[in-house]
């Protein structure tokens, strides 16, 4: 799992890892963020931080019909966007919630285990190991 | 500016025939870039002349920037209005997720004019526009908030921003403020009883897109570059660590704190409401604004036992910061964390502006003292210094008291001083509640002249500390004020939040927009500083504004600031060059 969250209770909800998400998809916004930050039902209560954990045997893969994840050595998926029709069914499979939309494109937004979003967390809420 | 980008649409809504549409505005958010620049043209185009501020006609302006939703520590929207409370001028900044939902949402700024017939909310996600009934979260006392209904009523959860009003606005108190986030605000100047007037409840906006830059490698490095500026650099430790309040000692000090209407320089007991105090007995989280790094919000858990049921808590996270503690703690002589926490829980209730609350409340315990408001006039409360359950009981009787006091009280200090005396203690600048910061010339003479009367609008009281080692004549103190008073109707057209601007110098502020598709240089941007500046102050002299009609209260020159005893003759030559600069360019 070369992305984890290690502490979410240091979550500030200041969003710098979805940008960073954002970034990596040589992007400048939110739209191609795979990463969600959401309150526990009001800010007082802190942040939960729904990340890619690059899982070895991914349901994300498993569930897509058109075979346009392809399961990465080491953990995690690649999308081929050609075979991606948009059913959405990854994003169901994923009970972490951690694979984002593409409302324009309409098309998943899947995790690239760069550690992006790691490095640019001031807060070392996210640790990212390389395998 | 980029033309694929959204920033040029303004969103137009009627809430009276309940209609809405957008109109695409290139021309203007090139010329005046965004924000503070964009939102003062638009209240010029959208309020009419002499209009009463709760008329129909007033209209509600949002406007966010370039760099929002580009660069980090640029999170604050600026709202615009014709102000309830000092009749010219009301602009309010925020930040929470306003200013990242808005520029997702796929606008540059949103136009709210006419009244809804009844209670309404407005949902905005991205093109999609509702009008929503409201009549249930009206009149919601304590319990129940109308944020945790919406919230669970509305989609877009973790990038929303739900901006709503409490009672204060619905009963359209003139310093009643709008919440967003719980925890941040568009407080000064009243934009809640605007809210209040057109029954609109709350404003829901929600959105997610991309955003276009000229050159993304660039746009890269200088990104990494303002974020670790923002992590290491020593000028936003101020801001992390104990965050503002860390000034009460400092300024406690120096004299520098206005306490108890400043009647007096002493509070015995003061560091028990130090940032530091606050921060080892309540600092509960900390927590951030969309897009920005820092984290200044500081949330103190305050837990209450219930009278009634041994054994049983609740425990209430509130935010604090300097301003506040000065308003309800030290200007109300309160030296326990707890009781100034007990009072921020019940303005936040209330949904009032906390500096102009602690500051009236202030001016009625002087007057109460000296006789000009008898206890029958109070519905029998007796505002007493140090006395926080009375003030908690104070606090909503401005917004449910009977008595004419408190119907008068509602409307602040000018008002009411004006109608039953108690001039010279009113600590009122062209009407608006004094900000915390007692420091010298700089600071009063800043509120007094700034356009929004706020300590933010040519930080006045930086001046003063500046002048605490090295001394200005007036023309410099003049200067130094409309100089800063000038670069940051920059800052806040981008829209930066002033606690980055030390990173975003001029030559930062021109990389960045330079990726935003703006060729500026830095003459140009200055010019366009002062044309915005210029709008401001006409806008004010069209409501009725008198330059020539302005009085710094009598009562700071009394006693002992940051700069020693001040002199009235001096002060008056600060005026008379500031005003003679003023004029010079309108």
């Amino acid at each position: 799992m070369p992305v984890f969250v290690k502490d979410s209770n240091k979550c500030v909800g200041c969003l710098i890892c979805m940008f960073a998400c954002g970034r990596a998809h040589l992007a400048v916004g939110l739209e191609s963020s795979c990463i969600k930050v959401r309150s526990q039902g009001g800010i007082s209560r802190g942040f939960s931080v729904f990340v890619c954990r690059g899982c070895e045997d991914p349901p994300c893969a498993r569930a897509c019909p058109e075979d346009a994840l392809i399961v990465r050595k080491g953990g995690g998926v690649l999308l081929k966007e050609d075979r991606c029709t948009g059913c959405g069914s990854c994003v169901k499979a994923c009970i972490l919630d951690a694979i984002g939309w593409n409302n324009s494109k309409n098309k998943p937004v899947i995790c690239i285990q760069c550690g992006e979003c790691a490095k640019s967390c001031h807060y070392k809420v996210l640790e990212h190991k390389r395998l | 500016m980029i033309k694929e980008d959204t920033l040029r649409k303004v969103l137009y809504i009627d809430l009276s025939k309940k209609k809405f549409w957008i109109e695409d505005r290139l021309e203007l958010f090139s010329q005046f870039i965004g924000g503070t620049g964009v939102a003062i043209k638009l209240l010029h185009e959208n309020c009419p002349d002499n209009i009463d501020p709760f008329s129909p006609e007033n209209p509600i302006i949002f406007a966010i920037g370039p760099l929002n939703g580009l660069f980090p520590i640029a999170s604050k929207t600026v709202a615009m209005f014709k102000s309830p409370h000092t009749g010219n001028l009301g602009e309010s900044h925020a930040g929470g997720r306003s200013a990242i939902a808005i520029r997702m949402a796929g606008y540059g700024a949103i136009v709210i004019k006419g009244k809804s017939e009844r209670p309404c909310y407005l949902a905005i996600h991205g093109d999609k526009i509702y009008f929503r009934d409201a009549t249930t979260l009206w009149g919601l006392d304590e319990g129940v908030s109308s944020g945790s209904l919406i919230r669970k009523q509305e989609t877009g959860a973790g990038l929303r921003t739900i901006m709503r009003i409490g009672p204060a606005g619905e009963k359209m108190i003139t310093y009643a403020c709008v919440t967003l986030e719980t925890y941040r605000h568009f407080g000064r100047l009243g934009l809640g009883a605007v809210f209040g007037s057109k029954n609109l409840k709350a404003v829901v906006i929600s959105g997610k897109r991309d955003l276009k830059v000229t050159d993304f490698k660039t746009y890269k490095e200088i990104y990494g570059e303002l974020l670790s500026q923002l992590a290491q650099s020593d000028k936003m430790k101020k801001y992390h660590e104990l965050g503002t309040p860390a000034n009460i000692m400092p300024l406690s000090f120096s004299k520098g704190i206005p306490i108890k209407n400043l009647l007096t320089n002493e509070l015995i007991g003061i560091e028990n409401i130090s940032g530091e105090s606050f921060a080892e007995k309540h600092l509960g989280r900390r927590v951030a604004c969309s897009h920005c790094p820092v984290a200044c919000i500081h949330l103190a858990a305050l837990r209450k036992p219930y009278e009634d049921e041994p054994y049983f808590y609740r425990t209430v996270y509130l935010s604090y910061d300097y301003e506040l503690i000065y308003a309800l703690g030290t200007m109300l002589g309160i030296t326990s964390s707890e009781g100034v926490l007990k009072l921020i829980e019940t303005v936040e209730d209330m949904g009032l502006d906390a500096i102009s609350t602690g500051v009236t409340l202030a001016w009625l315990t002087e007057a109460f003292e000296k006789g000009i408001i008898k206890e029958k006039m109070t519905e029998g409360l007796i505002p007493q210094w140090g006395n926080v359950e009375s003030y908690i009981e104070l606090i909503k009787k401005i917004i449910y008291g009977e008595s004419e006091l408190f119907k008068d009280i509602g409307k602040g200090i000018e008002y009411v001083s004006s109608k039953y005396g108690g001039k010279d203690f009113a600590l009122t600048y062209g009407k608006n509640e004094m900000p915390g910061y007692h420091t010298g010339y700089g600071a009063h003479i800043g509120y007094l002249f700034g356009t929004r009367h706020s300590h933010l609008d040519g930080a006045g009281y930086a001046i003063d500390k500046e002048a605490m080692i090295k001394s200005f004549n007036e023309k410099e103190i003049a200067e130094k004020l409309i100089n800063e008073e000038l670069w940051r109707q920059i800052i806040s057209s981008l829209v930066i939040c002033f606690f980055g601007r030390e990173i975003y110098t001029p030559e930062m502020v021109l990389k960045c927009l330079k990726l935003a598709g703006y060729e500026l240089d830095e003459d140009r941007l200055n010019e366009i500083g002062k044309e915005i500046y210029v709008n401001k102050y006409r806008f004010k002299i069209r409501c009725g504004f008198d330059l020539d009609n302005l009085q710094l209260p009598k009562r700071i020159f009394e006693i002992n600031s940051g700069t020693g005893i001040l002199d009235q003759e001096f002060a008056q030559k600060i005026i008379n060059k500031l005003k003679e600069k003023i004029k010079s360019l309108l």
